[in-house]
C-alpha cells in the first residue's frame, strides 16, 4: 500500500467513525429523578450570597455519575442568582488526587471528604469555617456530627450528605408471609436466623467484593456491633486508646461471627462471601432464596430495575439491633465540606453548602439522605431515604462516623479490609485477624 | 507447495544459524501456534468488544459468550458514553480533550528531541557527551517523583527565600492545558533524544561532510539532509510518543485543570459511578479509549517494529 493510500484509509476510517458517532445523536435524560423545588428556584432566596461576575469555585469529591448530576442540580440556580461558576469534579482516586494537588500547591477551592481522618492531615492548608458558617453548622446539625468536622478545637468542615449504616435490608412481603417480626435486640436476630434456616430459606445474603477495596462491608459489620456493645468502647477502639486486639474487640469479630462464619446462615455458603460483589450482594433476596443483607442506606439504588424498596414493596431496611437495652445508635457515612481558599466566592459557597436551602433542594433533586436538622425527610425521593434521613436528623440518636473512615489509611483503607478477608476465607482466627491488625497500626 | 519444500530440505546442510531460525519460525507448525497465540491473545478485546454492544441488563446477568447463543445487541451504551450530559457520560468532550494534549504533546518532544539530537551528534562542542550521558541518565528517573515538585513549580513558581525566580503560572480551566503539554514534552524528551541521537550518528559521515564543503550552514544540513534520512525514525518516535500520550492517566490528571482538560484515561474509571454500580458502561466506554490507537497500530506497525529494534542492533 502506498503511503497517500494509507492515509486516506486513516481519514477514511476516522471519518466513518465520527459519522456513526454524530448519526446517533444525544440520548434521552433519565427519568425517576427529581427536581428543584419552586423556593430553590428563586433569586431573592440567593440575595445574601451576594453577587459575583464570572468567578469560579473549584470543588474535588468522590462522587460520582448520578449523585453527582443530582448534586449539581441542587446548586444549579446558587450559581445562577449570584453569577459563581461551580467547576465540580468527581474523582475515584479522591484520595491520592488530594495529596497531590495539595502538596502540589494546586488544591481544589472546596474538598468534599468522605473520610474525617483523611481531612485532618490537610489541616495546615484548610481554612477555618467563618463565623456565619460556624453558625448555620451549629444550627443545622447534631454535636456529634460537628466533631468530625472539627480538628483540635478549631471546626473546619459541616457535613454535606449523610448515610445511614446501620441498616440490614429484607423483603417486608417475605417476612410479613411467614410471619417474621422486625428484630429489636442482638438476640432476637440471632433466633430469627434460626428460625429461618429451620424454615428451609438461607437467613443471610453476605458480598465482601469490591475490586481494591474488598473487604469493606465486613469492616461495617465489625464497626456496628462494636458500636452496640458501648460508644465509649467505639470511641477508645477508633481512636486507639485501646489495642484493635483488645479482648472486648476480639469479642465483638466472634460475635460478627455467629453470623458471617456460620455455615447454615450464609446464601452460597461463607466461601463465597469474599468473591460475591457487594453490589449484587443482597439480590438473593428478591428470589427469596436468601433473608436479610447487611448494606447502608444508599444500597436502595442499587437494586436491580423494577424493585420497589419501600416498606410495602419488595424490599426495604430495619435498623440494625441493639445489644443493650435503651441504645439508639446509628453508625454514618457522609462527606465533609472542607476549603482551601478564603476568597469571597468560595466564602459564599460554603455558607450556602451548609444552609436549609441547599440541603432541602439536594433531598429533592434525587435519592439522598442528609443529617441537617432543618429538612423535612417528607421531601427524601424514596422511601428509604426518607427512612434514613428520619434517623439522621433525630436527636434523641447516637450517631458515630464509620470507623474505618477514621482509622489512619495503613488501618481503616487497607488491613482491617484485608484482615476481614482472610478471616471470612476461614484463613485466619478472630484472635490472629486482631493481631495483625494491630501490628499495622503506624506508631 | 511439496516442489518448494524440498529444496529448503536439501539447503539445511549449508544453512546459517540466522537462516535455520527463519526456517523454523516460517514452518507451518509455527504459524498455526502463532495463530493460536493470536486468538487467545485477542479473547479478551473481543469479549470486551461484544459486552460493549450488549444491553445492560443483559452484561449485569450473563457472560458476554452467551451472546451467541442469544444475540442481541444496542448501540445505546455508546450513545450514553459518548454523548450523555451526565457526568458519568460525554467521552466526546474528553475524547477531543485527548486528541488536543496528544497532537502538541508528540509534537513539541519530537521536534525538540530532533534539534537536541542533531546537535549532539554533529556539533562540536565543549561538554557535549558529558551533557548527552546526563541526558540518558534521566530516564533512570521515575516521572512519578517529579510530579509533585514539577506542579508546584507551575502552581507556587520558583523562589530562592525572598527572591522570586519565576512568579506563578496562575494557570485556571483549560488554560492549564499547556502545563499538561510541557509535563508530557518533559518526560518524553530524554528517551526521544537517546533513540534520535542513535539514528543520527550512524549516518555516513561523508554525507555531512560533503554537505560541510558544499557550503551548508548546521540549520541547512538539519533540515535537507538529516530530517529526510531520520524520517522513518521520526515516524517511529512519533508513534512511540503518541500512545504513551494517548494512554497516559497520570500526567493528564494532575497537572490538567479539572473538568476542561480531563483526558479520556483520566474519566473513563471514574465513569462507574459512586458505588461502581455503572460498570456496564465501562466495555464501551474502553472501546472508545483504544479505538485511536488501535487504528494507529494497524496502520503504522511497519514504523513499530523499526522503532522496536532502535538502538538494539548497531550497524
Amino acid at each position: 500500500m502506498s503511503k497517500t493510500r494509507r492515509l486516506m484509509c486513516l481519514a477514511a476510517a476516522t471519518s466513518a467513525l465520527a459519522l456513526a458517532a454524530a448519526a446517533c445523536g444525544a440520548p434521552e435524560e433519565e427519568e425517576s429523578r427529581g427536581e428543584v423545588p419552586a423556593e430553590a428556584e428563586d433569586c431573592a432566596n440567593y440575595e445574601q450570597y451576594g453577587s459575583f461576575d464570572g468567578e469560579t469555585v473549584s470543588i474535588l469529591g468522590s462522587i460520582r455519575d448520578a449523585e453527582a448530576d443530582e448534586m449539581v442540580e441542587a446548586w444549579s440556580f446558587f450559581e445562577e442568582c449570584t453569577g459563581i461558576t461551580i467547576d465540580y469534579e468527581g474523582s475515584g482516586e479522591f484520595e491520592s488526587d488530594m495529596k497531590v494537588r495539595v502538596d502540589g500547591g494546586n488544591a481544589p477551592d472546596i474538598a468534599l471528604f468522605p473520610q474525617p481522618g483523611l481531612m485532618e492531615n490537610f489541616a495546615d492548608d484548610l481554612v477555618p469555617a467563618s463565623d456565619e458558617v460556624n453558625s448555620l453548622a451549629t444550627e443545622g446539625w447534631s454535636e456529634d456530627w460537628l466533631q468530625y468536622g472539627t480538628i483540635d478545637d478549631t471546626f473546619y468542615a459541616p457535613p454535606n450528605s449523610g448515610n445511614a449504616k446501620s441498616f440490614i435490608w429484607y423483603s417486608p412481603s417475605f417476612f410479613a408471609d411467614a410471619g417474621y417480626e422486625v428484630p429489636a435486640t442482638w438476640d432476637e436476630l440471632i433466633s430469627l436466623s434460626d428460625q429461618i434456616a429451620a424454615d428451609g430459606v438461607m437467613p443471610w445474603c453476605v458480598g465482601f467484593e469490591s475490586g481494591g477495596a474488598t473487604g469493606w462491608p465486613g469492616t461495617d459489620w465489625i464497626e456496628d456491633i462494636v458500636l452496640r456493645e458501648g460508644t465509649d468502647l467505639y470511641d477508645q477502639w477508633v481512636n486507639h486508646e485501646i489495642p484493635f486486639n483488645d479482648p472486648q474487640i476480639v469479642a465483638a469479630i466472634e460475635k460478627a461471627g455467629e453470623v458471617l462464619l456460620n455455615e447454615d446462615y450464609i446464601y452460597g455458603g461463607t466461601d463465597t462471601i469474599s468473591s460475591t460483589p457487594f453490589q449484587e450482594g443482597g439480590y438473593a433476596i428478591l428470589d427469596g432464596e436468601c433473608a436479610m443483607h447487611r448494606q447502608a442506606s444508599f444500597y436502595g439504588a442499587m437494586w436491580p430495575g423494577g424493585t420497589t424498596v419501600a416498606e410495602d414493596g419488595d424490599v426495604f431496611a430495619f435498623r440494625f439491633p441493639e445489644s443493650n437495652e435503651g441504645d439508639n445508635t446509628m453508625l454514618v457515612g457522609g462527606e465533609f465540606v472542607a476549603a482551601f481558599n478564603d476568597s469571597e466566592a468560595v466564602e459564599a459557597t460554603r455558607q450556602f453548602l451548609a444552609s436549609e436551602l441547599y440541603h432541602n433542594t439536594r433531598l429533592q433533586t434525587g435519592p439522598w439522605s442528609t443529617a441537617h436538622q432543618g429538612v423535612d425527610p417528607a421531601n427524601a425521593t424514596t422511601p428509604i431515604n426518607e427512612f434514613a434521613t428520619e434517623i439522621l436528623t433525630d436527636p434523641a440518636v447516637t450517631v458515630r462516623f464509620d470507623g474505618s473512615d477514621l482509622m489512619p489509611g495503613e488501618v481503616g483503607a487497607s488491613s482491617f479490609w484485608t484482615g476481614m478477608v482472610q478471616w471470612v476465607d476461614g484463613e485466619k482466627t478472630s484472635e490472629q485477624v486482631a493481631d495483625d491488625i494491630e501490628n499495622s497500626w503506624p506508631n | 507447495m511439496s516442489v518448494k519444500t524440498e529444496p529448503e530440505a536439501v539447503s539445511t546442510i549449508g544453512e546459517s544459524r540466522g537462516e535455520r531460525i527463519r526456517r523454523l519460525l516460517s514452518s507451518r507448525l509455527a504459524s498455526a501456534f502463532a495463530v493460536g497465540i493470536a486468538l487467545i491473545w485477542t479473547i479478551p478485546t473481543a469479549g470486551l468488544f461484544i459486552s460493549s454492544l450488549r444491553p445492560e441488563d443483559d452484561i449485569r446477568a450473563t457472560g458476554w459468550w452467551t451472546f451467541f447463543g442469544d444475540p442481541s445487541f444496542t448501540l445505546e451504551t455508546y450513545n450514553y458514553v459518548l454523548y450523555s450530559t451526565s457526568q458519568g457520560g460525554g467521552l466526546i468532550r474528553n475524547l477531543i480533550n485527548t486528541v488536543v494534549i496528544t497532537i502538541p504533546g508528540v509534537i513539541i518532544p519530537v521536534t525538540f528531541a530532533a534539534l537536541a539530537a542533531y546537535a549532539l551528534s554533529w556539533i562540536q562542542f565543549k561538554g557535549r557527551n558529558l551533557l548527552y550521558i546526563g541526558i540518558f541518565t534521566l530516564q533512570v528517573v521515575p516521572l512519578q517523583m517529579a510530579l509533585i515538585p514539577l506542579l508546584s513549580f507551575f502552581s507556587k513558581g520558583l523562589a530562592i527565600g525572598p527572591l522570586t525566580l519565576m512568579p506563578a503560572w496562575q494557570l485556571t480551566g483549560v488554560q492549564t492545558i499547556v502545563q499538561v503539554w510541557i509535563a508530557h514534552s518533559i518526560f518524553g524528551l530524554p528517551l526521544a533524544i537517546y533513540l534520535l541521537h542513535n539514528f543520527m550518528r550512524e549516518l555516513p559521515t561523508d554525507v555531512m561532510e560533503a554537505a560541510r564543503i558544499d557550503g551548508a550552514s548546521h540549520s541547512q544540513i538539519f533540515r535537507k539532509v538529516v530530517l529526510p534520512l531520520v524520517t522513518p525514525a521520526l515516524a517511529s518516535i512519533g508513534i512511540f510518543q503518541f500512545l504513551w500520550v494517548w494512554n497516559d492517566f497520570l500526567v493528564g490528571r494532575t497537572f490538567g485543570g479539572g473538568e476542561a482538560t480531563r483526558p479520556l484515561t483520566a474519566v473513563l474509571g471514574d465513569m462507574a459511578g459512586t458505588w461502581g454500580f455503572g460498570w456496564t458502561r465501562l466495555p464501551a466506554a474502553a472501546f472508545v479509549a483504544i479505538i485511536v490507537p488501535l487504528l494507529v497500530f494497524l496502520l503504522l506497525q511497519r514504523y513499530f517494529v523499526r522503532g522496536l529494534l532502535a538502538g538494539s542492533v548497531k550497524g
